[in-house]
């Protein structure tokens, strides 16, 4: 069976029956692929077993090239490309450069940090967002199980393991 | 999510053992012998080189007495920002913190003694720190007649005639102190008369006081970094001073906080305050450093670049003096980019060890923001970092250390009354 095409869907009503039957899924060996619903529920990252995001260090970096790049502009510019005398400083008046750079380190980081989210997180303009179960965007939390991965476990044991943890409807979706 | 009700101990007490009391005593011993060394070396030393086209000569106590006043304006500041923190908890309504209210409270209990100190060693350091305080300066007949001061001359010495009394100046003196201890002692009877009746009266009562005391300490923090501080360089002035003073005070005041908090964490107390809590102390402490960096750098930007003589002198004494311009580095580096670099990452802000080193190192950094705003205008190039100044510094550490600690031991560490306390228990970022 191909990946990431066929789900078998845990709809539950309550965000606490959900992160006990989070960790119950888990424990019986089921790999679960995400988890939708429709606000933050406090803890859940911690009971899927999620790694810590690596955006901060996308932040660091893209902040360093703004420095960097802030810093060699104004060098380049003020004091080999066109040097002029501001106020009397020397060319290259390195606490004036300093506003400048603070600028573009905190723009880039920001840019760098939305774009490297966009892409990692599938909302780039030329991405196709799946929707597994609309009711996610207003009621319900759904938990989506691959088949592909689970393929040991078998559709059956999955639904029942999904209704022994307090779904309240099992559904399959498959996606082209 | 439901947790299970948690035991902790709320009437647990800080026990100021026997065994830290002595290292603690020690290192005021220590810092009293090595200050003691240091004014002899200067006394026997070349103390009394004439300043070149000075009339007035150059005294080695005069140092004493720049220490003196450093480390009285650089306490001061720490514990009155442990009350500033608190009374901010209540404003903001805070809930997090519930579980290490007492220790910031326990601050203010050096702010009486800071009253004593600074005011009796104004009227000790009168003459050889505050150059306005010569009455030759007001007279027009008089060949020391100095116009700029004596049109400040009213900010000191008003209803009184100029050069004679300051008493306007030690007025604000005595009410600035008299008010931040009163606010203290109120904020800190109802906080233990929370402990004994319980219930939300005594949160509102104060954080009632809490927002008095804020509008007070915006105002008085403020003048008091002019009066104390700026008004040592007369001539100079600069607009951002209040918030480079107050910026100063609070990341070593936090930066303090934490420390007692780590301490006390690792010593078996204070078993509700997680890591969570902590995490949020370290990024008060990092915020708060780039906050004072950004004010220290608009102060300097701004006079670099407008390069007006009465106002880039400042830097200049600084910058180009061989005494003080690797100090400029230092100060940059221990209160800009070490708590910058160090404590950018969540794992940083969440392991003690960071958090001391880090907090340690903010605390030496920022009295040498005081150095260099106290000794040039003082000491010209006869200041430095000496014995004198380890010395003094260490005094003071540990007699802040003592008072604070101590008192923090008499009186229950947790609020257990506080309404929120069980909501600070499920803190969590």
């Amino acid at each position: 069976m191909e990946r990431d095409k066929n789900f078998i869907l845990g709809v539950f009503d309550d965000e606490d029956v959900l992160l006990n039957a989070v960790t119950q899924v888990r424990n019986s060996g089921v790999k679960i692929q995400e988890v939708y619903s429709p606000f933050p529920v406090h803890g859940l990252d911690e009971v899927l077993g999620y790694k810590r995001s690596r955006l901060p260090i996308a932040a660091f970096l893209f902040g360093m090239l703004g420095t960097t790049l802030a810093l060699t502009m104004q060098f380049y510019m003020m004091k080999f490309d066109w040097p002029m005398i501001i106020g009397g400083k020397d060319h290259a008046a390195f606490p004036a450069f300093i506003p400048v750079t603070f600028e573009l380190t905190v723009l880039l980081a920001a840019f760098g940090m939305v774009g490297v989210f966009m892409v990692s997180s599938n909302l780039k303009p030329w991405g196709q967002v799946r929707i597994f179960d609309l009711r996610i965007t207003d009621d319900k939390h759904v938990m989506a199980i691959d088949l592909a991965t689970n393929a040991g476990i078998g559709e059956e044991k999955l639904a029942e393991v999904l209704k022994l943890s307090g779904a309240t409807e099992v559904n399959k979706k498959s996606f082209e | 999510m439901a947790h299970s009700t948690t035991n902790y101990n709320l009437d647990q007490k800080f026990e100021f053992t026997a065994a830290l009391k002595k290292s603690i005593m020690t290192v005021l011993v220590i810092g009293a012998v090595i200050l003691a060394i240091g004014i002899i070396t200067a006394m026997l030393g070349g103390g009394h080189d004439h300043a070149e086209g000075g009339d007035h000569g150059y005294h080695w106590y005069q140092r004493l007495f720049a220490n003196l006043w450093i480390n009285n304006v650089y306490f001061t500041g720490i514990a009155v920002i442990g009350v500033f923190f608190f009374a901010i908890q209540y404003a903001a309504q805070a809930g997090w913190s519930a579980g290490i209210l007492r220790v910031m409270l326990s601050f203010g209990y050096w702010l009486p003694f800071a009253a004593v100190l600074m005011i009796v060693s104004f009227f000790i350091v009168n003459h050889d720190i505050f150059h306005w305080t010569h009455s030759d300066l007001f007279d027009p007949n008089d060949s020391h007649y100095d116009k700029i001061i004596d049109g400040k001359g009213g900010y000191f010495y008003w209803p009184l005639e100029k050069g004679s009394f300051p008493i306007f100046f030690v007025i604000r003196l005595v009410v600035f102190f008299g008010f931040w201890v009163f606010f203290f002692n109120k904020l800190r009877t109802l906080a233990y008369e929370e402990d004994i009746h319980g219930g939300t009266d005594y949160w509102r009562k104060i954080r009632t006081w809490s927002a008095l005391f804020l509008v007070f300490f915006a105002v008085s923090s403020s003048i008091s970094a002019w009066d104390w501080v700026m008004s040592i360089d007369t001539h100079w002035f600069s607009t951002m001073f209040g918030w480079y003073v107050f910026a100063s005070w609070f990341v070593a005041g936090l930066s303090a906080i934490t420390l007692v908090v780590v301490y006390l964490r690792e010593n078996g107390y204070l078993e509700m305050v997680n890591e969570n809590h902590v995490h949020d102390l370290g990024k008060f402490v990092f915020a708060f450093s780039i906050f004072w960096t950004y004010i220290w750098f608009s102060q300097f930007l701004l006079i670099y670049y407008a390069n007006i003589p009465e106002e880039s002198v400042y830097f200049i004494e600084r910058l180009e003096s061989d005494v003080y311009s690797p100090f400029i580095f230092v100060n940059l580096v221990l209160n800009f980019f070490l708590p910058f670099l160090v404590l950018m990452t969540r794992d940083a802000k969440r392991h003690a060890i960071f958090l001391k080193v880090v907090c340690s190192l903010i605390i030496l950094g920022h009295w040498f923001d005081f150095f260099l705003m106290v000794q040039p205008g003082t000491l010209g190039q006869n200041g430095g970092f000496g014995l004198m100044e380890i010395g003094m510094f260490l005094l003071y550490g540990s007699a802040v250390a003592l008072v604070v600690l101590s008192n923090l031991a008499k009186r229950p560490l947790v609020a257990k009354n506080h309404p929120m306390l069980e909501e600070s228990y499920h803190h969590h970022i």
